[in-house]
């Protein structure tokens, strides 16, 4: 019995954890963010060569052939720093969705991943539902329709596409026929875009033209976690904020940590924050060790992430006062981080529903 | 991670089942939690099969009438998860085997030791705890109750209230006052006490739940003697401490909560309105599957706390919030209970179309009363607060 992370885990979350608070403060975030894609070349090849990049990257293909839990650690440390980096579309659902590929389309994408030398965008809200009756279809080998809320589009060379719900198919950002349009969300650390599909071939379908019945459960899983890791890390960043502040703050003669109702909001959030990191480790290790419990897993995760994660940057921006309202302090890229975040892949009554219907009730 | 038990444990495991399944029909009736206070023939003879083969008192020195292993953790687990899957009584608990006996065994005398622990393992004396006051809650070290010297006694007079089992106990372990000059938390001892000696009177405390768990202990010049406090005088509050960590680890079981869960579930099956079942109610399934995923952090949370104590690191913060977030689970659950039942979850006291004997109104009031017991939850924060999170502590009232 070991439920804990190993020495590697440790050294690999130190070691990004170190380069993002020295390279990726909120300044630098600030300065990406404002960019037209929030993508930072350079950012992004460091990631790389950290070892991040290709965390999910089989070893042959040039990564770290680790599993779910070693992706997770790294998407919360990226939420920690609420770093702009396309990692959850290209180094989470890239590599997952590849396992279903040809040898030859690993060989193709899976070292670029690995090195940092593409990004790719994930348009995978389909999968979940359809607002606005959004929805990519194949008709005699072209797709039409429109796909919401890509995941890392700013700077995505080419797409991965949920189509009729059940297959994926790689399409180029350059494909004719296709528009990208970006969408401007509250949380501008991660830029996500609208597709238009007029009659596009698709470059090629992952796990073939008929599709893999087990692949978009896979996905959405795995895309879940890191989500719900990312609100962990998000959330951590938080409460770290509003402790250090209520430390330092002085009102009425005394830091406004020794009042208790300002202690008490503090406590809330921990008292929430880590019993959640348990089931963000286990609903990772599940997804690679215990298939039967993976998908009831992620989804725990994410809606339970969703839920404190929203109360809890809630409550440091509380702590903060009338200066956590500002958009000169820093603390409302990770309220809105999580707020996007939480919306993702399902929000947390929507994810509840698919467990409800996975239990039979 | 790796979340696999290994062969020595899961040889363990299959020969506590095949205890269990021969011997089920001798354990005594009454489902797995013993709440300690029953002396019948049954309960004891069943706790003696239990020590004797290593189920109970586990790792009790055998010169003190224990089975004599190693401490296990993973051990310990599989007893707990055995025994509630078998639903059979673990045996004997509540305060003597599970608070006072940890804490002879750190610091009572080797003669206090060779007198109290064999007997309160076996069942034969049955424990309270005296600690709370009436005006030493929250801060319990505000104990007023108070013993003089008198010859080789003690003479003790006050009040203690929350004792729980104290109308069925032969003992208490109790926190008195006998350094008057030594300030607050210096000035307590670590009294054992016979129930019987003349000058106690006990009388049943009557709470919200209709019933009455806990008792209020008057003392009116009650020799005890000297020889029976526990570690040094005037140590009292650092040895309560130490029992008081074991009182808060056993309020909050993870594996409670699923038992809890389950059954919430089953009544949600079953329970309809206009002839739909509770769980096919769209709000009511989604709040059932929020406390799932509650269920399931605190479980995955234990198995981490669990492992920190195996490899005997200390988890910090982490391991300061089970008591708050469990028992708040275990209130939430009996509360969404009364909900699907609606009118019938408000039926009490043996009432016509009452559920589950008013189980979960019971639960639910209960629930509330461990949030407040073993340390308030305000309490708790305070102590999350400071001692998990480094802030600093409120100035001191001018």
């Amino acid at each position: 019995m070991d439920f804990a992370l190993s020495d590697e885990q440790k050294l690999l979350e130190q070691s990004l954890r170190r380069y993002l608070a020295e390279s990726v403060p909120a300044t630098r975030v600030r300065e990406i963010m404002a960019t037209e894609t929030a993508h930072d070349a350079k950012l992004w090849r460091d990631l790389a060569e950290l070892g991040a990049a290709g965390v999910l990257v089989p070893e042959v293909h040039g990564g770290s052939g680790l599993a779910l839990l070693d992706a997770a650690l790294v998407q919360q440390s990226l939420g920690h720093a609420a770093a702009p980096a396309p990692f959850l579309a290209t180094s989470v659902l890239g590599p997952i969705a590849f396992a279903a590929g040809t040898p030859a389309q690993q060989a193709e994408w899976l070292p670029r991943i690995a090195a940092a030398q593409t990004v790719l965008g994930a348009a995978f809200t389909e999968l979940v539902h359809r607002r606005d009756a959004a929805g990519v279809r194949e008709s005699n080998g072209r797709l039409d329709g429109t796909a919401l809320f890509v995941i890392d589009a700013g700077a995505a060379a080419a797409f991965l596409v949920a189509v009729d719900r059940a297959r994926i198919a790689l399409v180029a950002r350059d494909a004719a026929g296709l528009t990208a349009t970006p969408l401007a969300t509250i949380d501008a650390t991660r830029r996500v875009a609208e597709l238009r599909f007029e009659s596009v071939a698709p470059a090629e379908w992952i796990g073939g033209a008929a599709g893999v019945p087990e692949l978009a459960a896979r996905v959405l899983a795995a895309g879940r976690v890191a989500l719900a890791a990312d609100v962990l890390g998000a959330c951590e960043r938080a409460i770290e904020m509003a402790v250090a502040y209520a430390k330092q703050r002085v009102q009425f003669g005394r830091p406004i940590a020794t009042f208790q109702a300002v202690k008490h909001l503090c406590a809330e959030m921990i008292a929430e924050l880590e019993p959640a990191r348990s089931l963000v480790w286990y609903a990772a290790h599940a997804f690679d060790h215990r298939p039967e419990e993976a998908v009831a897993m992620s989804l725990h995760a994410k809606a339970h992430l969703a839920e404190i994660g929203t109360q809890i940057v809630r409550t440091a921006t509380e702590v903060h006062g009338g200066i956590g309202f500002t958009s000169e302090h820093d603390l409302h890229l990770w309220f809105k981080r999580v707020g996007l975040d939480r919306q993702l892949l399902g929000g947390p009554e929507v994810v509840r529903a698919e467990g409800a219907a996975l239990h039979g009730w | 991670m790796d979340l696999s038990f290994g062969p020595e444990y899961e040889t363990f495991r299959a020969e506590l089942r095949a205890f269990l399944e021969a011997h089920r029909e001798r354990a005594p009736r009454g489902g797995i939690v013993a709440a300690g206070g029953s002396k019948d023939a049954a309960t004891l003879a069943w706790q003696k099969l239990l020590i004797e083969h290593g189920y109970a008192a586990r790792t009790i020195p055998k010169q003190y009438g224990g089975y004599g292993a190693e401490p296990d953790i993973l051990k310990r687990v599989i007893l707990d998860e055995e025994f509630a899957r078998a639903g059979v009584s673990a045996g004997v608990g509540g305060q003597g085997p599970d608070m006072l006996v940890p804490t002879l065994l750190e610091h009572g005398s080797e003669e206090q030791k060779q007198r109290w622990i064999g007997p309160t393992i076996r069942g034969e004396v049955v424990w309270c705890q005296g600690y709370s006051e009436p005006n030493a809650g929250s801060d319990l070290a505000n104990v007023q109750t108070r013993a003089s010297e008198d010859g080789a006694d003690f003479v003790v007079n006050g009040q203690k209230i929350w004792t729980t089992t104290a109308h069925l106990a032969d003992m208490m372990f109790g926190l008195i006052r006998t350094e008057p000059n030594e300030g607050k938390h210096g000035g307590l001892s670590y009294l054992l006490i016979p129930m019987t000696t003349p000058g106690i009177e006990v009388r049943p405390l009557g709470t919200m739940t209709g019933r009455a768990e806990f008792n209020e202990v008057f003392f009116t010049d009650v020799r005890v003697p000297q020889a029976n406090v526990v570690g040094r005088r005037g140590e009292g509050w650092k040895i309560a401490n130490t029992t008081l960590k074991h009182e808060r680890n056993m309020l909050a079981s993870a594996g409670g909560l699923e038992a809890s869960f389950a059954r919430l579930v089953e009544l949600m099956k079953s329970e309809t309105r206009d002839g739909r079942r509770a769980i096919d109610d769209p709000v009511l399934r989604d709040r059932l599957l929020r406390l799932e995923a509650r269920v399931a952090a605190a479980k995955y949370h234990s198995m981490r706390m669990l492992t920190a104590s195996l490899k005997k690191e200390f988890p910090g913060v982490a391991a300061l919030v089970t008591k708050l977030s469990g028992c708040e689970i275990s209130h939430q659950i009996a509360a969404l209970a009364i909900d699907a039942m609606g009118e019938l979850g408000v039926l009490y006291d043996g009432s016509k179309h009452l559920r589950a004997f008013g189980m979960w109104q019971f639960q639910y009031m209960f629930s509330l009363g461990l949030i407040i017991g073993g340390g308030t939850a305000q309490i708790q924060k305070n102590i999350i607060a400071e001692r998990g999170l480094g802030m600093p502590r409120e100035p001191k009232a001018a």
